[in-house]
């Protein structure tokens, strides 16, 4: 290392990576041969772990397409498949006009204006630019392989974002920390064709150029974020972060004394074109200047216009007297109109309330008195902590640790990341599902700490080596190799101190490595439509009962058929089976939802008078009793009697309990042993033996023998059970002839 | 005590006045069209009070197409004025032409907010 500096040469600049780096490629005779400068260097290894990081996080969502088959997963995304299809068979205008009547019988459904086009744009943008390439893709695969993608490109955003907030080491370690976070990998595996797959990707760009924006001060950086706004907007429900994030931010900033200029230009541009472009969107429509949720934004910006036009004046008027009795004229002023404005608005209701979904998270014991449907979703519950250590591992504890070096350099950048990550981890304890919102601030504050640490550790190393190999024959070059040299003689474990931090901090790295790629094989890659267990001899067993169920209905029933089940399946069902449902995943009605749950909640001749009056043909149900299955229609049953009931007052929750407890076998409440799902759900079930040395009718699921075996149908009849009796549609009989 | 105040404000006024002529006549342009766009904004909404407001994204998109333009030109003024000391290295026909896509942007989203 000592033969590579000539005595008397100005050193390289304190850059401890790349010389370092440089130093590595010296060994190799390779850059030897290429006489690459120092900076060319620099920039060929960041060239290169950049393109290894996302091929990276391309292939490490990819364990479900390799295991099982490339398919869509999950429930949500097989509507967002439908509309794509729809979208590049019919058009785009086709599309924006939709009214589907295959949902919903008999309301139907305004497609084209309940959703956010962004992700359906963007797959069927890729579709038809590889079909111009001449690449005969099918429009499937392009949906399973949009999330990977995106995910590889939020690797690079979050590169140039970790590049802009510290330096380019951290937007390294950032980079490569968000690649494999269990936290995004969850909602964005291939075949997980959702919103959020796209809606992060949009986020941490609309972040960036914003920040980008507020150190440049450029219209042309504000115009940029306003897009990337648009993009977030048109892409998913939770933009709302960004519209009440950024005012937050503006105001903190206002609040510590360190507005600017550059501050007044980003966010005014932002807000107003980021605005008009939002209302582009059907399902947004006027929300920005109606709804209590983005009050905030529209507050800050009156507030930044008073604000600064007091500067302006302050800058004109060179007295001070003067000034402050024009300052309190306008405050006054200004404080008043603003109140009556808001007050006026909130009370005649023009203004609306916040919403019930956004409202619990800021109490979050809301939903579950007043919106049970939304406290249903097993996705909106509290966060435990083994949530927050399975999908941040090692990131938990390096977040503090960057929240400190973010505080000891402040600057408007740090602030906006410190505040994201405050702000995204208190919602992320509030709701599981909002871990992800939360993945990008501390993959992105953790690669601080990381790279701060890091880069102090290899300085040491090295000015301490440098300053042994250097002995004292040299002046003092530079500072640093002085002091060094002053406390070499004190304290000569400093370097193996160092050394053993550096093997401390990649082994931490490299654990966290291997646990996200577990996480990632055995949690977040099952495509939940198709099951998979081990046989008793190690083999794995595929239980496809869903496709099988559907493909059933596709292929046997008229056409025009109506199918009632749970709304967990709706999207399915339409996606799959191509026939009409009465209830789905859009729960946008909960007095349908509420009339499906009483129907199933009631003895037979009551719930076939309420599927005589909504035309129903078959009812679809899940079973879990066979397998094992745990996500059932069996376990969901009680949230069905609680929607039911909180709707139709007939359908009380205790008649289906005993002692509070709710139970399948013979101690069951007589309502609970009579009521249309138990019926469908046991049909026949009382014959069969599941399981060896248990009697004939023993629930695998509940782990119990059942109560009422002896069950008689009435006004249905079996249809189909699939091969592992997972799903089982009756047909619902034509009423009697009257004699 | 009340003429102490109209005594205080016709000083206020004055010292704004004579500070304000002092500002170089390109600023002044500027000002005068951000002037121009308050009113228009202003004008449509007591239209909009008068006739009420369907449909309501025309009168959204022209009140804030004015709005949008006035914050636009306020900041193409602060990019271009030669006191402000973060903005020295920029050089006014680059602020001028972001002043113009930036435009350019709001007014095509305006045509298209306009009719539907």
């Amino acid at each position: 290392m000592a033969a590579s500096s000539k005595p008397g040469s100005p050193r390289p600049p304190p850059s401890s990576s790349s010389s370092m780096a440089q130093d590595l490629f010296n060994n190799f005779s390779f850059s030897k041969t290429l006489k690459l400068k120092t900076k060319q260097q620099e920039l060929l290894i960041r060239v290169t772990v950049l393109t290894l990081i996302y091929i990276l996080a391309f292939i490490t969502r990819l364990f479900s397409v390799l295991r099982y088959e490339s398919m869509i997963h999950e429930f949500d995304p097989y509507f967002n498949y439908r509309t794509t299809l729809y979208l590049t068979k019919n058009g785009f205008a086709e599309f924006w006009n939709w009214f589907d009547s295959e949902s919903w019988y008999p309301l139907g459904r305004i497609i084209g204006g309940t959703l956010y086009p962004g992700l359906m744009l963007t797959a069927a943008a890729l579709y038809w630019v590889l079909r111009f390439l001449r690449f005969a893709v099918h429009i499937r695969e392009v949906c399973v392989l949009t999330a990977p993608f995106f995910a590889s490109n939020t690797t690079l955003v979050a590169y140039f974002f970790g590049k802009e907030i510290w330096d380019s080491g951290a937007g390294i370690v950032a980079a490569a920390l968000i690649a494999i976070c269990p936290g995004y990998i969850s909602r964005s595996v291939a075949g997980s064709y959702d919103n959020e797959g796209v809606a992060i990707f949009a986020l941490l760009l609309t972040f960036y150029l914003f920040v980008k924006a507020v150190n440049t001060g450029s219209l042309a950086w504000a115009l940029a974020s306003a897009f990337g706004y648009f993009y977030m907007v048109s892409a998913w429900g939770g933009y709302v972060f960004i519209i009440n994030l950024v005012p937050l931010y503006v105001l903190v900033l206002l609040v510590t004394g360190r507005y600017s200029l550059r501050l007044y230009v980003a966010y005014n541009c932002m807000y107003v074109v980021g605005m008009l472009l939002a209302m582009q969107i059907r399902f947004v429509g006027f929300q920005h200047v109606q709804s209590g949720e983005h009050m905030a934004a529209m507050g800050v910006f009156f507030l930044l216009q008073v604000f600064f036009f007091l500067d302006w004046v302050r800058h004109l008027l060179s007295d001070a007297k003067l000034f402050e009795a024009f300052l309190r004229i306008t405050v006054t002023g200004a404080v008043s109109v603003g109140a009556i404005a808001l007050g006026v608005g909130t009370a005649s209701g023009y203004i609306s309330p916040w919403t019930g979904r956004f409202y619990s998270l800021l109490d979050p014991t809301y939903a579950k008195d007043h919106i049970p449907i939304i406290a249903s979703v097993s996705e909106h519950q509290p966060t435990a902590w083994s949530s927050f250590m399975f999908d941040f591992h090692i990131l938990l504890i390096l977040f503090p640790a960057g929240l400190y070096f973010c505080f000891k350099r402040l600057s408007d950048a740090t602030i906006f990341i410190v505040m994201y990550g405050l702000t995204s981890m208190y919602f992320a304890g509030v709701m599981v599902r909002l871990i992800l919102v939360a993945t990008p601030a501390v993959c992105l504050i953790s690669a601080i700490a990381v790279s701060a640490t890091v880069k102090n550790l290899t300085r040491l190393v090295r000015s301490q080596s440098q300053a042994v190999q250097s002995g004292s024959s040299k002046g003092a070059s530079t500072a640093k190799s002085s002091s060094k040299g002053v406390i070499d003689n004190s304290q000569p474990f400093q370097r193996n101190g160092a050394i053993l931090l550096l093997l401390g901090a990649f082994y931490l790295l490299t654990r966290y490595a291997i646990h996200c790629t577990w996480v990632t094989s055995e949690a977040y890659s099952s495509p939940s439509i198709v099951l998979a267990a081990r046989g008793a001899h190690g083999n794995r067993v595929i239980f496809d009962d869903y496709r099988e169920a559907y493909f059933w209905l596709r292929q046997n029933t008229p056409p025009d058929a109506k199918v009632m089940s749970w709304w967990d399946y709706g999207y399915q069902i339409t996606a799959m089976g191509n026939r009409t449902v009465i209830v789905d995943n859009n729960t946008w009605n909960n007095t349908h939802i509420a009339t499906v749950g009483r129907a199933m909640s009631s003895y037979e001749d009551e719930a076939y008078e309420i599927m005589r009056s909504l035309d129903v043909d078959y009812v679809l149900v899940v079973f879990g009793g066979v397998t094992g299955y745990s996500s059932d229609d069996i376990n969901k049953f009680l949230w069905m009697v609680r929607i039911g009931g909180g709707v139709f007052p007939v359908i009380k929750e205790p008649d289906y309990l005993v002692n509070g407890e709710y139970r399948v076998d013979k101690g069951a409440a007589p309502k609970m042993l009579n009521c249309l799902m138990y019926k469908l759900s046991y049909y026949r079930f009382g014959e069969l033996t599941t399981e060896y040395g248990k009697p004939p009718g023993f629930d695998r699921a509940r782990g119990v023998e059942i109560g009422n075996k002896d069950i008689k149908l009435e006004y249905l009849e079996e249809a189909f059970t699939t091969q592992n009796w997972i799903v089982r549609i009756y047909k619902v009989k034509p009423p009697k002839n009257r004699w | 005590m009340a003429r102490s105040t109209s005594k205080d404000a016709q000083d206020l006024f004055r010292a704004l006045w004579s500070a304000y002529s002092a500002t170089p006549t390109n600023l002044k342009i500027i000002d005068l069209y951000v002037m121009y766009a308050v009113f228009t904004a202003l004008i449509q909404v007591v239209y909009m009070a008068m006739v009420g407001s369907f449909p309501f994204n025309s009168f959204l998109s022209g009140v804030l197409s004015c709005v949008g333009t006035a914050v636009l030109a306020v900041c193409l003024r602060i990019q271009v004025n030669k006191e402000n000391k973060e903005f020295k290295d920029l050089a006014p026909e680059r602020a001028f032409a972001d002043f113009v896509l930036c435009n350019l942007v709001l007014h095509l989203v305006i045509m298209n907010f306009l009719v539907g």
